[in-house]
């Protein structure tokens, strides 16, 4: 065989979520910590790609990606087509634990970018003893919106092309334009009305603010890593959900944008690695 | 630096962003990838630098007209306005953090997008890379 067969495994999972029957899919690589990595909004898994092919990390984690419900090939539920996706707070949080428990995930570290990194702030300060560390990648508990998203989804706009042309903003100027338009291509595959479906969580659901006080990392260790080049979630909005989380670690990454695991992924594991040889030395 | 700071405010800031703005058609006509991706845009539009406008007539992607202002009763589209060191520190071959996309600096209001937003908005990749074709590669 000449073709370079990845090690990573996809696999689909039947699981209740809030007593609703889904089928999630879900990519893994490597052994030891889970590390249940969550994508950005109106995107999917693929994303992670470049992590669950690193054997830097996954000799000594296990990594595990998934697609959320109505992204990349998680299907939407039975009975989806009756209503407007909109994700909440309480159903993203019921989804991660629900992945956590179908997949008897072990008090895994909790990685997500952007939306992910927003709901991560949520489990630390809601369900911090389930994890053994929480990573929010451009992750802030509030964030000033810097466009209307009603634009995302009307029948004389191309939904997948302004979805991408919008988030084009969002990648750092440097990262290499193979994987700057990969990101894009993903963009262009949502479906109708996902991206803002999920930014509906971000934008009016999700200002975390009030929940900050309760956050302890001394419970479950809280690092975020944000892009220089992110306008969406600026390092500014980042260093201030820091700046009110006592013990909670803060570093912002040159020449990265909102998209760092997928628009350079050799740049960004110059932050990740450190972080993970850290987790993995305090086991 | 962020997008509120003012990188660049030598006295001939103004005649600086107005020359590279003139570059524009040129550079937007010869790209066949731009040419290809904006065959769908066909709209009068204006382009901002500063207290100079540019008025641009666009058809099927051609940049037909690219005529310095000011006007009297010119119809148009849609505009896309910045103060011209922040169109200099948007053209630079790597431009700040903040400086480095049209919505970007619309954010914090360096930039203004203005008036009917629909092609704007449906040929929004073409016209951010329109827009952006002054910038040097890094």
């Amino acid at each position: 065989m000449t073709a370079r067969i990845e090690p990573v495994i996809g696999r689909y999972a039947h699981m209740e979520v809030a007593g609703v029957p889904h089928r999630i899919y879900f990519e893994e690589a490597g052994q030891g910590i889970p590390l249940l990595c969550l994508h950005t909004a109106g995107a999917d898994a693929r994303q992670f790609r470049h992590l669950l092919d690193d054997s830097e990390v996954t000799e000594h984690f296990r990594v595990v990606a998934f697609d959320m419900p109505w992204h990349g090939k998680s299907n939407p539920p039975d009975g989806f087509e009756a209503r407007d996706y909109r994700l909440t707070t309480e159903g993203y949080t019921d989804l991660i634990l629900a992945v956590v428990r179908g997949l008897d995930l072990d008090r895994p570290v909790l990685m997500g970018c952007s939306i992910g990194g927003r709901i991560v702030l949520n489990i630390a300060a809601l369900h911090p003893d389930r994890f053994r560390a929480l990573i929010g990648l451009e992750a802030a508990a509030f964030q000033q919106p810097w466009y209307d998203t009603a634009w995302l989804n009307r029948p004389d706009v191309h939904g997948g092309e302004v979805c991408a042309a919008l988030v084009s903003g969002l990648i750092s100027p440097t990262a290499p334009a193979a994987r700057r338009h990969e990101i894009l291509w993903h963009y262009r595959q949502g479906g109708p009305g996902v991206f803002q479906g999920d930014l509906h969580f971000y934008r009016v659901d999700g200002d975390l603010r009030p929940k900050l006080g309760r956050i302890d990392p001394a419970r479950c260790p809280l690092y975020l890593l944000t892009g220089e080049y992110d306008p969406s979630c600026e390092p500014a909005d980042s260093l201030e959900t820091a700046a009110r989380i006592p013990g909670a670690q803060v570093e912002i990454m040159p020449n990265l944008g909102h998209f760092p695991m997928a628009e350079d992924p050799d740049r960004f594991r110059r932050h990740l690695l450190p972080v993970l040889d850290e987790i993995r030395g305090a086991e | 630096m962020s997008p509120q700071s003012s990188p660049d405010e030598r006295p001939d800031a103004q005649a600086r962003a107005e020359a590279a703005a003139m570059r524009i058609p040129d550079l937007a006509n010869a790209d066949p990838d731009i040419q290809r991706r904006a065959r769908w845009l066909t709209a009068e539009w204006l382009l901002g630098a500063g207290e100079t406008q540019f008025h641009v007539t666009q058809r099927e992607g051609r940049i037909e007209g690219f005529q310095r202002g000011p006007f009297l009763m010119r119809p148009w589209t849609f505009a896309i306005r910045a103060d011209a060191p922040a169109w200099l520190e948007f053209w630079r071959p790597l431009p700040a953090p903040g400086f480095h996309d049209i919505l970007a600096l619309s954010k914090h209001g360096r930039l203004r997008i203005e008036g009917d937003l629909h092609p704007f908005m449906a040929n929004l990749q073409v016209i951010k890379d329109i827009v952006t074709t002054p910038r040097a590669r890094p």
